[in-house]
């Protein structure tokens, strides 16, 4: 997630700023280095302007030169300055607070509308909801039948999650006109008992007043609690004038920035709230139901500095595990007692997280912004659980019995090498040997109870691939010289 | 090939924002603030910082040289630069003489591909070409639907799998359709992928593999769809894809929205990619070929 971004200011910082090279000219230069790293990001050249004279007037200001740390106190005040532009105002991202509430989605074409209907309904699922889905686009081919088979897909994750039966009711009339779609709707939400009505409205290429009547007429019937604006975080400079009329016309309440998973530059993030007045609410981060994230303008200023957001790292993880599991997994890392069972269970919630190369931007100090730069083959992910299914509980167990026999069952069985299975085995063993060295220099402190055994698995994981990597290499050369 | 209706199409949109000819109806002398409010204009069009910043400079330049006096030879100064810029790559399509002629359609999600190949078909519908589509977006839910009911509008046949399955065999069943009955044109529509999705990436090359095992030299066009609200994270989509996929050139859609699509000055400097269609409109006729003189003007247009 802007990467190139953060890949900027770490240079800039460490270019600049850095203590023993900073006099006047240096921070002048840094500055007008920071304009053009933000305006190339697609940043809206007002915003731009404003940001960096702010920042200009501080750093001159607080006698830079005399400090200490003057890059770390550099970044201090621009990340003062980016938290300023995107904050919102209430802490809360969507207050539920009646018994049915009714949220309104616009948006032009493309920018994700319908499928942020499904990820909001799954994101209000998990809260406790009950939502019903209603298709008021009859605009766009197939977009009704796009929203039915999102409900349904979402239904059956829910009801799979849960193991017991678990419905997202689509409400659709594609003959009435959208207005009455949505009025029609709400008391078949009482009737059903939904707590919550979504409803997912046409977009157009541009604005036209067509669309502009049939959403003011649509808010007026239904009287939406939130009305959310669905935009497409890869947006230039053009089209915030599109947000901005959508807010004059029908008032939106905040933003929903798409496709944040892309190389978006941030320029959307960073100017929506500044340009509109409404702050972005939620980011989506994938093409999955559950790649939606709330969005904290702290998190975000903290990324794109290359701060790393470690926050939403273990939010995520602390979502997909449970306390028990954590501290289960803690245990077996301690005594280590982890088995391939173990670590099947950490791909696949390493996998549920999302995107790797995200969450490795989201490692603090540089690192992510290193680790991004990285080229991860998420493939290893599948291919390792391939090889890890093909073994049999016994072996999970003990992966020590396996020999050379059992080492080409597998390799046949996943068809992967034996290479392969071996490299596996040689990082599990390597993985084992420092989770033991780990817990005897007691580096397992509180801070990995606190951070769920995913992440400490995490950790741990990365450095033993790229060990035994290496260490293969090396073999292959000593077998050359013989 | 087509009539340049869109010029007053593309002068309508771009009226609803800031005009950079605007600048010079007001009696002004190049100074600082002249600069900087010009500055902000081509930024604003999505032209990006590195064109802008040459641009501005090659201006102050001339001016000093005494080569600009007059405030109104800008405006020609500018537009003279801009089209030596974006000069006319040829945007006709290489359609295959013997057999049918095989065009790959990718991009982005919401880049507006399947209505962008709807304005195609519908294209060659119009000069008596037998149209074939493919439904390879087997990903998204309802897009088979979405390219089925344009091909009942237009009136051409699809080839089409069930939802979830390889867009690949979508892609050979489509090839052998065409090739038994005759068809002049496929039209392959793929999923939206995000350029950064490295696995998808390998998924469009295994796709345009898959093309030439029938036909050996399709597909004779890869069309990459870019929306003209993007900004200049638009280089890097056509990077990216072409670097998965050779594209032979770009769809711009969604012109007639607020954006002026300047980025497209880049993508033809840098990446040497020709536009061959811009997408003005929802409907199915809204498709013009590109004109790099027009659109230099309706950039940098006064009315």
């Amino acid at each position: 997630m802007f990467k190139t971004l953060s890949n900027k200011f770490y240079d800039i910082k460490n270019n600049f700023f850095s203590s023993g090279k900073i006099n006047e000219k240096n921070i002048q230069d840094g500055i007008k280095a920071i304009e053009e790293a933000l305006i190339n990001a697609d940043v809206n050249f007002r915003v731009v302007k404003g940001l960096v004279k702010r920042v200009k007037e501080k750093a001159l200001g607080e006698e830079l030169i005399k400090s200490v740390k003057p890059g770390d106190q550099f970044v201090q005040i621009v990340h003062y300055e980016l938290v300023e532009l995107m904050k919102s105002d209430d802490e809360e991202r969507l207050p539920i607070t009646k018994d049915l509430t009714v949220i309104m989605m616009v948006g032009l074409q493309g920018s994700g509308k319908t499928t942020t209907c499904g990820k909001l309904a799954r994101y209000l699922i998990k809260k406790g909801h009950r939502p019903l889905l209603v298709a008021a686009d009859t605009q766009r081919p197939a977009a009704i039948e796009q929203l039915k088979v999102l409900g349904k897909t979402l239904g059956e994750q829910i009801s799979e999650e849960r193991g017991e039966d678990f419905e997202v009711p689509v409400y659709s009339a594609p003959q009435d006109p959208p207005p009455k779609i949505c009025k029609d709707a709400i008391p078949i939400a009482k009737e059903n008992n939904n707590d919550i009505v979504i409803l997912d409205t046409a977009g157009r290429l541009h604005i036209d007043d067509a669309l502009m009547d049939e959403l003011l007429s649509i808010r007026k019937k239904t009287k939406p609690d939130h009305v959310f604006f669905v935009m497409d975080s890869m947006t230039g400079q053009n089209a915030f004038d599109s947000a901005k009329i959508f807010n004059e016309q029908i008032n939106i309440d905040g933003v929903v920035l798409t496709k944040l998973d892309s190389d978006a530059k941030g320029g959307a993030a960073l100017s929506i709230k500044e340009v509109t007045g409404k702050p972005v609410k939620f980011v989506g981060v994938g093409e999955k139901l559950d790649a939606l994230e709330e969005f904290h303008a702290d998190r975000m200023a903290n990324r794109i500095l290359g701060m790393g957001d470690i926050v939403t790292l273990v939010d995520k993880a602390e979502q997909l595990m449970d306390e028990e599991k954590a501290e289960e997994m803690y245990q077996k890392m301690v005594d280590a007692s982890f088995t391939m069972h173990d670590l099947l269970d950490q791909f696949q919630m390493i996998k549920k997280m999302g995107n790797l190369r995200d969450l490795m931007g989201m490692l603090p100090g540089g690192l992510g912004v290193q680790m991004q730069n990285v080229d991860i083959d998420e493939s290893i992910f599948s291919r390792i659980e391939a090889i890890i299914h093909s073994m049999t509980p016994q072996e999970r167990d003990m992966p020590d019995i396996i020999n050379g026999s059992r080492k080409l069952r597998i390799s046949k069985g996943s068809g992967t090498k034996v290479q392969e299975v071996n490299q596996l085995l040689n990082q599990f063993r390597e993985m084992r040997k420092m989770m033991q060295n780990m817990s005897k220099s007691g580096m397992f402190g509180n801070m990995m109870s606190g951070m769920g055994g995913g992440l400490g698995g995490l950790g741990g994981m990365m450095p033993g691939m790229g060990g035994a990597k290496q260490r293969s290499r090396r073999k292959k050369k000593k077998r050359k010289k013989k | 090939m087509f009539f340049k209706k869109s010029i007053d199409k593309i002068k309508a949109a771009l009226a609803k924002t800031k005009k950079i000819a605007e600048l010079f109806q007001i009696g002004r002398k190049i100074d600082e603030a002249f600069l900087e409010d010009l500055e902000e204009r081509l930024i604003m069009a999505d032209v990006g910082l590195d064109t802008t910043k040459y641009l501005i400079d090659a201006l102050k330049s001339s001016y000093k040289d005494k080569e600009i006096k007059e405030k109104d030879q800008i405006l020609t100064f500018l537009k003279e630069n801009l089209k030596e810029r974006l000069t006319q790559k040829g945007n006709e399509l290489k359609l295959n003489e013997d057999g049918p002629t095989v065009i790959l359609v990718i991009g982005v999600n919401g880049s507006g591909k399947t209505t962008s190949i709807a304005k195609l078909a519908h294209h060659f519908v119009q000069q008596d070409k037998k149209v074939l589509l493919g439904a390879g977006d087997t990903f998204r839910a309802a897009a088979i639907d979405q390219l089925e009911i344009w091909a009942e509008r237009i009136g051409i046949d699809i080839v089409k799998h069930k939802m979830g399955s390889d867009p690949a065999a979508v892609a050979f069943d489509a090839v052998q359709a065409a090739l038994s009955r005759e068809s002049d044109i496929i039209i392959i529509d793929t999923a939206g992928r995000l350029h950064t999705q490295k696995n998808l990436m390998k998924e469009l090359q295994k796709i345009h593999n898959v093309l030439k095992k029938k036909i050996p030299e399709a597909p004779h066009e890869v069309l990459l769809i870019l929306d003209a609200t993007i900004g200049q994270n638009a280089i890097t989509q056509a990077e990216l894809f072409s670097a998965a996929t050779p594209i032979t050139g770009i769809f711009l859609s969604k012109l007639d929205g607020t954006a002026k699509g300047g980025v497209v000055l880049a993508i033809q400097n840098q990446l040497d990619i020709p536009v061959k269609f811009i997408g003005l409109g929802e409907k199915c006729e809204d498709m013009e070929a590109f004109d790099s003189e027009q659109f230099v003007d309706a950039l940098l247009s006064k009315d």
